[in-house]
């Protein structure tokens, strides 16, 4: 096996995109898909200049970049996780009506358990209000065959194809077997301007070639090498059908327990009818497995209940939360019962932390010093490390929803009369989606205080660019914050009496202000000096 | 021939090292793999685990089943007791003695190693601090740990030692010769036990 390689998930996904001929990645951080971007931003491929991989601002702007390199005839690749496709839903959908020209690949990495994350939304979903091909793949062998299959349906349907990971397979390694590299296309745009045009009457026409393409897709998924029946030895009255990852555990449990089932895996969306219709019309009983919401589950019972399909409905396996080998073997084995050791109550919980030397640590001392004096007590907080300031010994912030979500709500309970209105923001979120945000305060003369917590780094990710390191106070003075209202300080220990009086000034301010909580990320000074020391 | 292994620390103790080298190992010989390991938010500072199997037949779950695991390896004694319900009956928990405290109160470290010497028949109490300090590389301990836990693995000794040797050799000869020390030191543990 030494022409194996040993990727993670996501660097697999990754790796097939540059061997597919990728022209250009476009994405935002966000766990569990920054690898993918970061393996493309390290390759010989993107050094040398012939992909270009460099961060987005956010995944809406991400995604439209992806689909103006297809335009230009390229291969493109846009990744994010779950809830950024949130963010880039807009560009998604009309894309499906657009159409693409180069093969244009959406990566979506889903968090079932939200491990990093503020919901476990199905990307499925999104493949089917976009009446879009998506492809699940099961293991990491897999993910790279799915993205030439991807890249090539994607310019043979002119559609963008999306490719749905979650944690676990994205963060999971394994060996793979290359393939022989594709060469990149050629620019060549497309020219054909009522495509691209969505002017109403373009628009309908388009849509309704969206339709007209749907039976082309499911005969696809009929003949797709990804959906497939492993049968059982002996006619079974059960049968099994399992959903992408949900496929590994499936397998699992019936290779431990040796039993003799036969297996419906699909990886391959929008569903093949014949192939699962004639499936599930063999079965008393059809046990569906899916990495995600219950959506084909909810669907194959339809509206009336069809009681012959079990699964995270009827509490076959949890409703929520990603899937298990032990929640399989649960369902398949409901006799097996093994005594398991037990953890010792002895063992205390141990969550994440703000790092030792990290500036939120002095930032939301201070804040909560100044917090103290009034009576209405809320700090309106974001996505990104300073969420942890939720945790003791902080308990700083009351509210964390979405990206840039904390400039907003401060200003709309500003303007129901709550005083002060905090906003904490990191610097990346904050020029993610908390520029427009600010607009909407400073239009409407609200009196909010934003602290932009700025430790000039995309931190939680993992120490990414962040799009305006050292331009922030430039951006809001230009959006029409007064000059007087921008103030920044260092949390710094020995900074903490002049920092609660800034603080304090600016929450009695009438109006808006922002203050700029300069300190760089320890996590990426320590990279820093260690290769600046090496040089 | 089929190991789980469980790798469990603290964000940031260098779990992921001894999994490379298991993985490299493992690749070496031909085996399948896969390893799970944990990105994100609890990377900082909180409990991590990886979840590494390796077989000559084919793996189908990244993670392993509960109650089915070979070897836990934890750099850390109180998130060697977090995992028990994976270990199997006849499994073998290897960890580190010294405690990382960044929460408080932080258990009576006594108290733990009872705990682990009641539940756990096969057990081994590692002081991979001071044998990485004796080895001249303070930042070894995780290499003490995989060294301690090589006759475990079900990989041969001398294959893991070279796979240590390879993922290092970028570094220098200083780090590549005291992790040597730290994964020998580790070795003689279990041959003297």
């Amino acid at each position: 096996m030494t022409d194996r390689e040993l990727l993670l998930g996501a660097e697999v996904i990754a790796r097939a995109a540059l061997d597919d001929g990728l022209s250009g990645v476009y994405a935002y951080p966000g766990t569990p898909s920054t690898e993918i971007t970061e393996y493309i931003q390290q390759s010989d491929e993107a050094r040398s200049g012939r992909v270009r991989a460099a961060w987005s601002a956010n995944e809406k702007t991400a995604y439209e970049a992806a689909l103006g390199m297809s335009y230009a005839g390229k291969r493109s690749m846009v990744c994010m996780k779950h809830v950024g496709l949130n963010v880039a839903a807009d560009a998604f959908i009309n894309s499906a009506v657009t159409g693409v020209k180069g093969g244009l690949v959406v990566v979506v990495a889903d968090d079932p358990s939200m491990h990093s994350s503020q919901n476990e939304q199905d990307t499925r979903y999104y493949a089917r209000f976009a009446q879009l091909p998506l492809l699940e793949p099961s293991n990491q062998q897999e993910a790279y065959d799915c993205m030439r299959y991807a890249f090539n349906f994607s310019e043979t349907t002119a559609l963008p194809v999306l490719v749905r990971i979650t944690t676990r397979l994205s963060h999971s390694r394994s060996t793979i077997v290359r393939r022989p590299s594709a060469t990149p296309n050629p620019l060549l745009p497309d020219t054909d301007r009522r495509k691209w045009i969505l002017l109403p009457a373009n628009a309908r026409r388009q849509y309704q070639h969206l339709l007209d393409m749907q039976p082309r897709l499911t005969e696809a998924s009929e003949q797709s090498p990804f959906n497939r029946i492993t049968e059982s030895a002996r006619p079974s009255d059960t049968g099994i059908i399992a959903f992408g990852l949900a496929y590994n555990y499936v397998m699992e449990t019936i290779s431990r327990h040796k039993l003799d089932l036969p297996v419906l895996k699909l990886s391959h969306y929008p569903l093949p009818p014949t192939m699962v219709s004639g499936f599930a019309a063999r079965f008393r009983r059809i046990i569906v497995a899916e990495e995600g919401y219950p959506i084909y589950e909810e669907l194959f019972r339809g509206f009336f209940g069809d009681s012959r399909f079990a699964g995270r409905l009827d509490g076959t396996l949890p409703r929520t939360g990603e899937l298990t080998p032990d929640a399989l073997e649960k369902a398949l084995v409901p006799e097996y019962h093994k005594t398991l050791r037990e953890v010792p109550p002895v063992v205390a919980p141990r969550p994440p932390e703000l790092c030792q030397g990290c500036g939120h640590r002095d930032l939301y001392d201070a804040l909560n010093e100044v917090m103290s004096t009034y009576e209405q007590r809320h700090v309106f907080a974001d996505i990104g490390c300073y969420t942890l300031g939720a945790l003791p010994p902080y308990n700083a912030i009351n509210t964390c929803v979405d990206m840039g979500a904390s400039v907003t709500m401060a200003k709309g309970a500003a303007d129901a009369g709550l005083h002060p209105a905090v906003a904490v923001i990191g610097d990346s979120t904050f020029t993610h989606s908390g520029i427009t945000g600010l607009l909407d305060a400073v239009n409407d003369r609200s009196a909010v205080t934003i602290i932009i917590s700025d430790n000039y780094t995309t931190a939680m990710t993992g120490g990414q660019d962040s799009a305006a390191t050292h331009r922030l106070a430039d951006i809001c003075r230009g959006i029409g914050v007064e000059a007087a209202h921008i103030r920044t300080l260092v949390p710094l220990k020995k900074h903490h009496d002049e920092n609660l009086s800034i603080l304090k000034e600016e929450f009695e301010y009438p109006g808006v202000s922002v203050i700029i909580a300069c300190r760089e990320c320890i996590q990426t000074a320590r990279r820093r000096k260690s290769s600046e020391h090496k040089k | 021939m089929k190991k789980n292994i469980l790798i469990a620390g603290v964000g940031g103790q260098g779990i992921l090292t001894i999994a490379s080298i298991i993985d490299h190992a493992a690749m070496q010989q031909g085996l399948y793999l896969k390893q799970a390991e944990v990105h994100g938010m609890s990377q900082r500072g909180g409990a991590v685990q990886s979840h590494l199997r390796i077989s000559d037949t084919e793996i189908f779950s990244d993670l392993i089943p509960l109650g089915e695991a070979d070897l836990i390896i934890s750099l850390e004694p109180m998130e060697a007791l977090r995992y028990l319900p994976y270990l199997s009956d006849e499994g073998m928990l290897i960890t580190a003695t010294r405690p990382f405290v960044n929460i408080d109160p932080y258990p009576d470290l006594e108290a733990l190693l009872d705990e682990i010497k009641l539940r756990c028949r096969q057990h081994l109490l590692v002081e991979a601090d001071r044998l990485a300090l004796e080895a001249g590389n303070p930042k070894a301990a995780n290499v003490v740990m995989a060294g301690a836990a090589a006759r475990y693995i079900g990989i041969d000794r001398q294959q893991l030692g070279a796979s240590l040797t390879s993922l290092f050799e970028a570094k220098g000869k200083t780090i590549t010769e005291s992790n040597a020390r730290a994964f020998a030191m580790g070795i003689a543990i279990t041959t003297d036990h």
